[in-house]
């Protein structure tokens, strides 16, 4: 054998595992729901026999363009603030010194010790119209006695935020550990002041893990629907939530694989977009690794 | 004199290393400055403080009259040549060199023309487009030049720019180096372990231990004056002898004793009194080595031994003499080869000697070394008029 049949051989070796995790997990379920679109309904909510294209036309539901402008507003919106509120962490992160770093990392995953839904049940509790934030801001005179702090948009965004910002720090701070900090330094000696320093050289030094926190944070935000189901109200749906009740309310799997299909599809297209972009800029695409 | 650059009695410690103590230090105008000494006695703390990225514990530095002290770094008209270049990864070689400009607001075609200019200097213009990570070590450092100078600071600071580089790249930067100084005029201060460095491209050196200057002066000045055993031993190789100062003879010259050899007599411009315990300390390059005993004249020392190594060196043989307990080094140059018939070689019996000239003596006593580093290093001692050569 060559050398180089030898290596393109131990190259296949190394990859089979991963293709075939990806395969069996992530191409094959996605075919699967795509396909089950095309499926009809039976009687007890099931799928039946034979093809059809009634889910697809279903889909243009008119109440369906609010609720995906909302999913995607609130998707973007999470994305921006969990952005603006990592960088400044993960830079103080990755400049503190060893001992505090390691407290600091563990208060960040810290939450993840305790279940993801009682956490957010605990949001409900403390927004509640009768919980003790509401009295305090109200007290204060900070919100007015009628204000609701629950079952809307706002609520939405705060917990999503909250539950999301850990997947934005780490990546981000991965990224400013790596960082050599000499280049800050470097910046003010010529001339810049500490937050143009900060933003024309750290920033850019950490696009990788910027780009990989967008990803992180943007595309769970962009199917979450716990959150919206237990701190929004009626009026503030996403698609996470339609999805939910297709399935278990509804009984109505393809519909809700349609659903799935569209969303799925929303969020690979500007993925493969933003991909291409960038290896015809001639950067490195972010690996796989670092996307999940 | 002219004070352009002055450190002020200027102290900084961190925990309970003291990086610099006490230093005051005057640098002219376009001077090329040298900060030479060991590693960690507090070069680049000295740096720092000038460039503002530390503060002083007490002391002020002033420029141009002005104290800076309080200046953050992006107010001080002096730019960093950083030991790690600390070039931006994500921007052009052109634009790294635009950043200053940039951030300072000139007209992009101001920042152009002078974009250009400075690749010309550092000879970059087909690399102007290149990302700093498909540069050899050597354009990287040019590049860290071009992006200091275009910001026309009044000084430009360099933190051993040269260490990363190979010793053929560094002995050329190191002629780049000195041809830009002399382009642009803009005062350099130079920091480095490396005295061949400092010697060659300096004005003046200030040698550092612990946070303390020990000497300041031009290259020869330090080299044939040292003032202090430190600077005798850090600057060039040099041989020591303890001795201890017997007698005062007249035109500045003493008489000591040096266990093993016949009485010496050395140049005394320290102001050394008998009795005075002394390093006496002789560069291998002022010996003279013959088999004859060398014809007695004034001042001229010369002692008796026995060779017991040599390395041929082409430019210079270097001989190892044993005296008693001594192994002297003793280099001499090749140039009368040809006309030695008979060269001197292993195990031959010599005659080594020297010009009370080019022998000086340092008191032992470490408590006269501090007087001696305490007071201003400028005004102790005179190496002007000392009989050895001169640059
Ligand atoms: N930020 C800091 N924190 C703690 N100690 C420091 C710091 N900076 C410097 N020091 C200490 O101060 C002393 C002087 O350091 P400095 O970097 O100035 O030395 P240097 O002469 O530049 O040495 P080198 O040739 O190794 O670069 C050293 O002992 C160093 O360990
Ligand atoms: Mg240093």
């Amino acid at each position: 054998m060559t050398p180089a049949r030898r290596a393109r051989w131990t190259e296949a070796l190394v990859t089979t595992p991963s293709l075939a995790w990806l395969l069996v997990f992530f191409v094959v379920p996605t075919v699967i729901i795509f396909a089950i679109t095309f499926k009809p309904v039976d009687l007890y909510g099931g799928i039946g026999k034979g093809w059809t294209l009634d889910t697809l036309k279903s889909l243009f539901n008119p109440n369906y363009p609010a609720i995906v402008w909302r999913t995607v507003w609130l998707s973007l919106a999470t994305t921006a603030v969990c952005l603006i509120l990592a960088v400044p962490c993960g830079y103080y992160v990755a400049r503190s010194s060893d001992r505090w770093r390691q407290m600091l990392l563990l208060l960040i995953i810290l939450p993840f010790w305790t279940s993801f839904l009682v956490r957010v049940f605990a949001w409900k509790v403390l927004l509640h119209p009768e919980g003790p934030l509401k009295h305090a801001l109200a007290a204060v005179g900070l919100i007015g006695p009628d204000t609701l702090l629950l079952y809307n948009e706002k609520a939405i965004l705060l917990v999503m935020v909250y539950t999301f910002l850990p997947f934005a720090i780490l990546p981000i701070y991965a990224a400013a550990e790596k960082f050599d900090f000499r280049l800050l330094e470097a910046a003010r000696d010529l001339g810049a002041r500490p937050l143009r320093a900060f933003w024309s050289v750290f920033v850019p030094g950490i696009r990788r893990g910027l780009l990989t926190a967008v990803l992180v944070v943007f595309i769970p935000a962009l199917g979450s629907y716990v959150i919206p189901d237990i701190v929004g109200g009626p009026n503030s749906e996403m698609i996470g939530n339609k999805i939910a009740q297709r399935t278990f309310s509804d009984r109505n799997l393809p519909h809700a694989s349609g659903l799935s299909a569209f969303l799925t599809l929303g969020v690979l297209l500007p993925l493969l977009l933003v991909l291409a972009l960038q290896r015809k800029k001639g950067e490195e695409a972010p690996s796989m690794q670092e996307v999940s | 004199m002219d004070d352009f650059l002055v450190f002020e009695n200027v102290s900084k410690s961190f925990g309970k290393v003291r990086a610099a103590a006490d230093v005051s230090l005057t640098i002219r105008r376009g001077e090329f400055f040298s900060l030479l000494g060991p590693s960690g006695c507090g070069k680049t703390t000295l740096l720092r403080i000038l460039a503002g990225f530390e503060s002083p514990d007490s002391g002020r530095v002033l420029l141009n009259g002005r104290d800076i002290t309080q200046l953050a770094p992006n107010e001080r008209k002096v730019n960093t040549i950083f030991q790690s270049y600390a070039l931006f990864p994500h921007l052009t070689v052109a634009q790294n060199i635009a950043f200053g400009p940039q951030i300072a607001g000139w007209p992009r075609a101001q920042i152009r023309e002078e974009v250009d200019k400075m690749l010309h200097l550092v000879q970059l213009t087909d690399q102007a487009h290149k990302r700093p990570d498909l540069l050899s070590g050597g354009q990287k450092q040019r590049v860290a030049i071009a992006r200091a100078l275009i910001n026309k600071p009044q000084v430009l600071l360099l933190d051993e720019p040269l260490a990363a580089l190979d010793l053929k790249l560094r002995q050329r930067m190191l002629i780049e180096l000195d041809l830009i100084h002399d382009e642009v005029g803009i005062t350099f201060v130079y920091v480095t372990h490396d005295q061949g460095e400092a010697m060659s491209l300096s004005d003046r050196i200030a040698v550092m231990d612990k946070g303390r200057i020990e000497q300041i002066g031009t290259p020869a000045q330090i080299y044939e004056a040292p003032r202090t055993s430190f600077v005798a031993a850090f600057i060039g190789d040099t041989n020591f002898f303890e001795g201890q100062v017997v007698e005062l003879l007249g035109g500045d010259y003493s008489r000591l004793t040096v266990e093993g050899f016949p009485s010496v007599e050395c140049f005394n411009d320290n102001k050394l009194n008998v009795g005075d315990l002394v390093y006496l300390s002789i560069r291998p390059e002022k010996f003279r080595i013959s088999r004859e005993r060398p014809e007695p004249a004034p001042h001229v020392n010369a002692v008796q031994g026995r060779v017991a190594d040599v390395i041929y060196l082409g430019s210079l043989t270097k001989y190892w003499v044993r005296v008693q307990d001594y192994r002297i080094a003793v280099w001499r140059p090749a140039s009368r080869f040809l006309l030695d018939e008979n060269p001197i070689t292993w195990n031959d019996e010599v005659w080594i000697s020297w010009h009370g000239d080019d022998s000086f003596m340092l008191e032992r006593y470490s408590e006269s070394d501090e007087k001696l580093m305490e007071a201003p290093p400028e005004q102790v001692g005179d190496p002007n008029g000392h009989g050895a050569a001169k640059p």
